[in-house]
């Protein structure tokens, strides 16, 4: 059950990502629809992180392209907001909540200019939308495990584009917290914005996504929601390994095999 | 007035350290900091060699150039050949800086440095080597306005570049996703690096700048929770430094370098023990006071 | 030539102390530094070694003269000290271990020189030669010194011999290493004092500013040479008793250099040939078995082409020339030419006025490449689901790479196929 689009807002095309020559994803070949909400699920390590790095081309691809809107990811940075699954970043780092937040106006600010008054009132509108707007003057190392993820959500916001890439951002928030989030997307969504969010839970995605990715090393579905999230297809998502994929995967990285680099 | 410019060169030069420092602690490159200020020996000395006298403009991109070699040879060896990065760092610049050392001693006549300089510098030598115009009017001492113009080019550096360095510093991951080139800035910060220690290598020496680079920057950031305060703070520690460190070089006769970065460790020592948030002994109060607090109100 | 002969002659009582003095600091700390390499601490042995150069100067203001015990037991203190301090920084506040060793290191150092030039300044005359431990100076070492260092070297080796297991299994994991009953910290007490030990032995050789290279630099040269743990700290110590030896006799025939510099370059120079030319994983062998791997994917291609040209024509075994080839897949002439080239050399070819034809072996092996390449398209459609117009590109480069082993479990699986996606034949022998 793979299901193509016209005029996707994302095309991935014969997509194979190694890392160190081993192959994680192989030949991913997929098309999202513009202004749905879009859920990618499979179980750890089926390599959803890194087909949204890839995706943002955050990661080398050994082949195959990805466009965004019919163009290079390069030349639509701008408009793709990408939230990474756990923030890597030194939370020691001497940067206020509210300096966080700001980041996300410096896409469109450019080399040189500063921010301006207009880029701290739509940073603050984003606080308060994810309820953070009290705490904008914490040093991040004070804030909760889930206050963390609502500030770098607020800063995706912030950076008003038209695709969002979120890597888990429900882990580690509370009930009603996601609620409000799936809210917003949804808010997002219905002004056009199309929303990438990779989830766990089979449950909720029913409710939340209107287009659903199975992915386990290779795509199984790629379709609306009711059509994919079946049982068969969970079970091939979920279920069974394929060793001799997993086998020549090794083979490649222990040889260091190259034949698979760009030609 | 010789004090004066010693210590307004001292203030130049740990100001400038101090600045580029306070971004390599926060990039966990503290160390390739200390690497780039050993490996510049060589390229000043070669540029020593070429032009046959102190010439500065030579004697900067000598190093500098030497300086972001470095750092190349480090990924090279860290990424292509697997050596792991501490060991890539520890092996390139102590054979760069052992080249250094070997150049001087095998050219002794001809460059007009030696060891003594390597390590501690001559800072106060600085008043003697005047800069002198063709028409024989006195300006100043040459070295201040050298570390004065490198100080210059830095601050517009971190001033242009603010909102880049601080994102790439930050968050790479992010700034690669909005289209920052972390790479750039990385190179672009190890040349500002390269460049403050070859202007403060005459001064300070070679090993001393690495104090310079991080002892207030990590003073600082134990004091405050706020990047552009970590600057500032950091600028005038440097200062500090300068006018205490003259002073408790000329009372016990030793080097004034030497005795900058004594007094730049003993900072950090009170920052650390002191610091009202983070301070060891302070915490300890404080936790006594909740203990007692907890036991009395039961 | 004559220097030389008379220095290996060891003619003269003081070179032969001087001589196997340093090798034996040189190669003690390679054995010492092994360790500290595999628990990534080459940057920490960098600071304890500026860090005992207060020491040094605190035990002369001491003693008043250079008396060898009491240099030896300031080093050894502010060494520790050092140690101590970068520990209890980083793990008390939010001060990085990274930053906290450069502290360290340039704040010790800077005291050490303040000390130090506070003591040329004072006038007292005892203290020239005092800078040797700096950059070092092996020949400066008089039989007293020799005895003293050599003495603390041999210890070294002694107690690595007797540790050997434990400081190999708290390099490697010390989580292991205290589930099993261990006392890791003690282990850890004594690898550190041994460190300190070394780095304060070597300094009269090399001195306090590039000590951390002969700790370091072996063993990251011996790494690039062996797996084995053992042969890879006989190898450091072998590289750094040679450059011991380098050391000292650079020392014996220019007087005016620093002897610490030239045994840096010497090892430096043995492990950046190491980096590059070690078999297997030297950068360059990597390159060099990159390219085998190139040639490798050229001739099966090759074979596979003939292959399916002769598949075609029902005819296997017919001469073609090299624009037959290229008619059919444009490859570049000279790494064709090549390739057929080496092929002949194999017998899986033979050539005829310049053209070519299959031997038995080649077309068994061409029809092994066609076979493998359209077995993995048939798994990619059936278990990738991947649509047949795409599989082709990914079989290119799985062909080469599927072994016997895999060939066997590959047919099982897909039970035997006899056309591939696009209704081709599986060739089966
Ligand atoms: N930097 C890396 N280097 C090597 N292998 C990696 C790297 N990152 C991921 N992998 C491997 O790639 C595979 C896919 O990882 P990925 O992070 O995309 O999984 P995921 O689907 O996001 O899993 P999870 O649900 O746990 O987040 C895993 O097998 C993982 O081990
Ligand atoms: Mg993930």
């Amino acid at each position: 059950m793979i299901q193509q689009v016209e005029d996707p807002a994302v095309e991935v095309h014969d997509l194979t990502v190694t890392y160190h020559k081993k192959p994680v994803l192989w030949d991913i070949d997929l098309t999202l629809p513009r202004g749905a909400i879009i859920g990618i699920i499979g179980p750890n390590g089926a390599g959803k992180s890194t087909l949204i790095k890839s995706m943002m081309n955050l990661i080398p691809h050994s082949s195959g392209y990805v466009r965004i809107f019919d163009s290079n990811i390069d030349e639509v940075r701008p408009q793709v907001s990408y939230v990474p699954q756990k923030e890597s970043v030194d939370w020691d780092f001497p940067a206020s909540v509210m300096d966080v937040v700001l980041m996300g106006r410096y896409a469109r600010l450019g080399l040189f200019k500063r921010p301006r008054k207009a880029d701290r009132e739509v940073a603050l509108d984003c606080l308060k939308k994810v309820g953070m707007e009290a705490y904008k003057s914490r040093q991040i190392a004070q804030l909760s495990g889930g206050q963390q993820q609502r500030v770098f959500l607020a800063r995706a916001l912030a950076q008003e584009a038209e695709i969002y890439f979120m890597d888990e951002p429900f882990a580690g928030v509370d009930a009603a917290t996601e609620k409000a989030i799936i809210g917003l997307l949804r808010e997002m969504s219905e002004k056009g914005k199309t929303v990438v969010v990779i989830h766990h839970d089979i449950q909720s995605a029913l409710e939340y996504f209107n287009w659903i990715v199975l992915l386990n090393m290779r795509l199984v579905a790629s379709g609306p929601t009711q059509e994919t999230l079946i049982p068969s297809l969970l079970e091939e998502t979920y279920g069974g390994k394929l060793t001799l994929l997993a086998e020549v995967g090794n083979l490649m990285h222990k040889k260091e095999f190259t034949g698979r680099d760009k030609r | 007035m010789d004090a004066f410019w010693i210590i307004l060169t001292g203030s130049f030069v740990s100001i400038s350290c101090g600045l580029l420092g306070s971004y390599l602690i926060l990039r966990r490159m503290a160390m390739v900091g200390d690497a780039i200020s050993h490996a510049v020996l060589p390229g000043i000395v070669i540029a020593f060699l070429i032009s046959g006298q102190r010439d500065s403009i030579t004697m900067l991109i000598g190093a500098g150039v030497l300086g972001v070699l470095t750092t190349f040879l480090i990924e090279f060896l860290h990424k292509r050949g697997n050596l792991q990065t501490d060991a890539s760092i520890g092996v390139t610049f102590t054979w760069l800086f052992a080249l250094g050392i070997i150049l001087i001693s095998a050219y002794a006549g001809q460059v007009d440095l030696d060891q003594d300089c390597v390590l501690h510098g001559e800072i106060a030598y600085v008043p003697i080597d005047l800069w002198i115009t063709s028409t024989g009017k006195i300006i100043g001492p040459r070295a201040v306005f050298i570390t004065g113009s490198v100080l210059i080019i830095i601050i517009s550096f971190i001033i242009i570049g603010y909102k880049e360095l601080f994102l790439t510093t930050f968050d790479p991951a992010f700034a690669a996703a909005i289209d920052i080139s972390t790479a750039m800035w990385h190179y672009l910060l190890m040349g500002a690096v390269s460049l403050a220690t070859v202007a403060s290598f005459e001064s300070v020496g070679a090993i001393l700048v690495v104090a310079l680079l991080i002892a207030p920057p990590a003073t600082a950031y134990l004091l405050t929770e706020k990047f552009l305060f970590m600057l500032i703070l950091t600028a005038f520690l440097g200062i500090f430094i300068s006018v205490t460190g003259y002073y408790l070089a000329v009372s016990i006769d030793g080097s004034i370098a030497g005795a900058m970065s004594t007094i730049a460790g003993l900072l950090f020592a009170l920052a650390f023990l002191f610091s009202p948030k983070e301070g060891i002994i302070i915490t300890w109060l404080k936790n006594r006071i909740i203990k007692k607090e907890l036991s009395e109100s039961f | 030539m004559g220097q030389l002969w008379e220095f290996l002659s060891f003619a003269e009582p003081n070179i032969r102390y001087v001589t196997f003095g340093s090798i034996l600091l040189c190669s003690s700390a390679a054995v010492v530094g092994s360790f500290i390499f595999l628990k990534k601490k080459a940057l920490v042995g960098d600071a304890v070694a500026h860090s005992v150069l207060p020491g040094v100067c605190l035990g002369f203001i001491l003693a008043g003269n250079k008396n060898p015990i009491l240099l030896i037991a300031g080093a050894f203190v502010t060494g520790w000290l050092s140690l101590v301090t970068i520990d209890y920084i980083s793990a008390r506040s939010k001060i990085k271990e990274d930053t906290a060793i450069g502290l360290i290191l340039s704040v010790f150092f800077g005291i050490g020189i303040l000390l130090l030039t506070y003591i040329q300044h004072s006038g007292n005359a005892a203290q020239s030669g005092l800078d040797h431990f700096l950059f070092g100076k092996a020949a400066a070492m008089v039989s007293d010194d020799v005895n003293i260092f050599g003495g603390m070297a041999f210890v070294l080796i002694i107690a690595v011999a007797l540790l050997f297991k434990e400081f190999t299994l708290i390099s490697f994991d010390v989580d292991f290493a205290k589930t099993i009953g261990f006392p890791v910290k003690g282990l850890e007490l004594v690898l550190t004092t041994l460190t300190v030990f070394a780095i304060v032995a070597g300094i009269q050789a090399i001195g306090v500013v590039l000590m951390a290279a002969i700790l370091i630099t072996p063993a990251a040269a011996a790494r690039f040479w062996t797996n084995n743990l053992r042969k890879m700290i006989f190898l450091a110590a072998a590289f750094g008793g040679f450059s011991g030896l380098a050391g000292a006799y650079i020392s014996y025939i220019a007087p005016a250099m620093p002897t610490g510099p030239w045994i840096v370059m010497v090892i430096s120079v043995i492990a950046f040939f190491s980096f590059f030319f070690a078999p297997q994983k030297g950068i360059v062998m990597k390159l060099i078995s990159r390219r085998a791997m190139a040639h490798q994917i050229q001739e099966e291609n090759v074979l596979k082409l003939l292959f399916q040209l002769g598949q075609e024509d029902k005819n296997y075994f017919q001469q073609r020339s090299v624009g037959d080839i290229q008619a059919r897949r444009p490859f570049n002439t000279k790494l064709l030419l090549s390739a057929l080239e080496r092929l002949k050399k194999q017998g899986f070819l033979e050539k005829g006025d310049d053209r070519w034809q299959f031997t038995q072996a080649g077309q068994k092996k061409g029809a092994r490449m066609v076979k493998l390449h359209r077995l993995w398209e048939v798994y990619l459609t059936r278990y990738l689901r991947i649509a047949p117009d795409h599989v082709h590109e990914d079989a290119e480069t799985i062909e080469h790479i599927i072994t016997p082993d895999l060939e066997a479990k590959l047919e099982k699986l897909l039970e035997y196929p006899v056309k591939d996606p696009h209704e081709s034949d599986i060739p089966y022998l």
